[in-house]
């Protein structure tokens, strides 16, 4: 069965940015019997679609909406997150520059769903396109009356703000997003309390990735049972895979879950870049574990059998190395990631990713001791699930994992009298230890 | 948390809205409930006044928000697109994250090095171009790229950058070279 496009449907179609275009192609048509609808009838809509968030964690969009409460005087809120940074993820860049409108459609039915009259869209500062495009849709649909107050004569009410982030990968996650919403630095808070009880401005907020509320206008249009019936029976429906490194098609693809991996990835790309031999694969994202060649080969793409493997799904980013990538350098680079990003207000987390990347940077540049790799190792179990948030799994687990996976290639660097070979760049910029 | 940055001294230069941003500022206030929320989007108003943030800018900030001033320092250090120097004409931020590091961003930056003669964190001396490394832009389908004249510029090869950055040079628009 070919997959069916449900989010990039519309990707091709050169107006579907526009209000018009997006009428078309049958956009907002799903408002009418949306606002027919009791709010709990389109929350058990989605909770029985399956859909999970795709902003990184999976969770189950439907039961994260029945957890606001509902009796409250507090307003609301919704905050889409647009703050798109997992390292290797481009897709929801897509969907701000291509469909804009079926966001703004997703987050009607978001708002009706959960009682919400407010809605933020919290952007990535370095995304000018998607933001003038973001922007231009949102002005079209305030003055044809797809935003605003009385939407269409239903009687309902939901305002559209956009707000532009400035730089800082941490603002992704969703408390610290929330903070950057406030007005402050984004350091993410303990939870509990979880946004849906105390979210921003202290009240009851949903926090949604762009790809999972673009989903939900096929699925109101189509029905939960057409969107479960796609995927497998936990990992329901299609995802946007942004797919780089090493392949000779690099793009976003969508792909229905429990495919091959491997298959998938060249299927969609074309295989490894110039021929060459495929050496592993990042199946989501920077934080997550890295598999190997064969591991890459044998694994179903979805959120069980990726899991099993210790890797993880994410938010769809899969980067290929080829025979020719540096398992040492690319940890480096990696670590020097985290390591410039950590908020800083947890230890583990501030220490922990700046020492892992001092370390694989004097392994790398030379000057690495051979108790050094067991010192990394030693290092990761300490930062796992003792921070506010996941910033320092999301180093250790891809160090501990390159280096198990890889060891061989890091003792190399150790080993004085045989230096390895460097093949990508050689002759290529010394990264700065301290200039991180 | 990105940067450890020197104190920032006063420019000497008074900071006040422009009508246009005054304007645009007016429409800031009611979408958000509180007048914190309306730093950054202020910031942003500022920055995009006069190219960087000066510190009289964010004490204008703070007071008109009714906030202290260390509240707007505190965001203005933590972001990192929030500049508190000028950068150069063209401000060339070269992503250097995973995929644009396989593609190979380390020519792209040898390029800058030899052509422009300026490293990271470094402005040319006709403050004409200014050159930063940077972490993942989410463009890593079109990587190597970099982000300059807020806008992206992907599939970068070294002749495609001189190409660009001679156009720059040249007073022409660069985005004639981006093919």
């Amino acid at each position: 069965m070919a997959t069916p496009k449900i989010i990039s449907a519309r990707f091709d179609e050169k107006k579907a940015h526009t209000l018009e275009g997006y009428l078309a192609l049958g956009g907002y048509a799903t408002l009418k019997k949306l606002f027919k609808m009791k709010p709990d009838e389109v929350i058990d809509e989605v909770k029985r679609s399956g859909l999970r968030g795709r902003g990184g964690a999976g969770f189950p969009t439907g039961m994260k909406w029945s957890f606001i409460p509902k009796n409250t005087d507090k307003p609301k809120y919704l905050c889409v997150n647009a703050d798109e940074g997992e390292p290797g993820t481009f897709k929801d860049r897509l969907i701000l520059e291509r469909d804009p409108h079926a966001l703004i459609e997703g987050i009607l039915i978001c708002c009706h769903a959960v009682g919400i009259k407010t809605a933020y869209i919290y952007i990535r500062g370095e995304y000018d396109f998607p933001l003038a495009r973001l922007g231009a849709a949102v002005k079209e649909a305030y003055a044809n009356g797809y935003l605003g107050k009385n939407i269409k004569n239903s009687g309902v009410d939901v305002d559209v703000v956009i707000h532009r982030g400035a730089g800082a990968y941490i603002c992704g996650d969703e408390t610290g997003l929330i903070e950057s919403l406030e007005g402050k630095k984004g350091q993410p808070r303990p939870k509990p309390p979880f946004p849906a009880i105390v979210g921003v401005f202290d009240c009851p907020t949903v926090v949604n990735n762009v790809e999972t509320i673009s989903a939900l206008p096929w699925i109101m249009t189509n029905g939960a049972d057409a969107y479960a019936a796609i995927g497998t029976e936990k990992s329901k429906g299609t995802m946007l895979f942004s797919i780089s490194g090493m392949v000779e098609r690099p793009g976003v693809y969508e792909g229905a879950f429990g495919v091959n991996l491997w298959k998938f990835i060249e299927e969609s790309t074309g295989g490894v870049k110039g021929g060459k031999k495929l050496k592993a694969v990042i199946p989501g994202g920077s934080s997550s574990a890295i598999l190997t060649a064969e591991e890459a080969r044998n694994v179903n793409l979805d959120y069980e059998s990726i899991a099993a493997t210790g890797a993880m799904v994410g938010s769809g980013a899969i980067m290929v190395f080829d025979e020719d990538t540096c398992v040492v350098e690319a940890l480096e680079v990696v670590l020097r990631f985290y390591a410039h990003e950590s908020c800083g207000q947890c230890p583990p987390c501030r220490e922990g990713t700046y020492w892992l990347y001092e370390i694989v940077n004097r392994i790398r540049t030379g000057r690495g001791r051979p108790e050094d790799i067991d010192l990394m190792l030693a290092i990761c179990p300490d930062m796992l699930g003792r921070t506010v948030c996941v910033l320092a799994d999301s180093a250790a687990i891809p160090a501990a994992s390159y280096i198990k996976k890889f060891r061989s290639e890091f003792e190399a660097y150790i080993d004085k009298a045989n230096p390895p070979e460097r093949k990508l760049h050689p002759g290529g910029i010394n990264f700065e230890a301290r200039a991180l | 948390m990105s940067h450890a940055r020197h104190a920032i001294a006063p420019s000497g230069k008074p900071f006040a809205f422009s009508p246009d941003n005054e304007a645009k500022f007016a429409q800031l206030l009611p979408k958000y409930p509180t007048k914190r929320a309306v730093i950054l989007p202020a910031l942003w108003l500022a920055q995009e006044q006069e190219g960087h943030i000066t510190v009289e800018a964010m004490e204008y900030v703070a007071r008109r928000l009714e906030q202290p001033a260390v509240a707007v320092f505190a965001v203005v250090e933590f972001y990192t697109m929030f500049k508190t120097e000028p950068t150069g004409k063209h401000h060339i931020q070269l992503c250097r994250t995973l995929s644009c590091w396989m593609r190979g961003y380390q020519d792209l930056q040898g390029l800058i090095e030899r052509k422009l003669g300026i490293g990271p964190g470094e402005k040319t001396p006709d403050g004409k171009f200014s050159f930063e490394l940077v972490e993942c832009l989410g463009s890593c389908g079109t990587a190597p790229m970099m982000r300059m004249d807020d806008r992206y510029w992907e599939n970068l090869t070294v002749e495609k950058l001189e190409r660009i950055v001679d156009a720059c040079n040249q007073g022409r628009d660069p985005a004639g070279e981006d093919h």
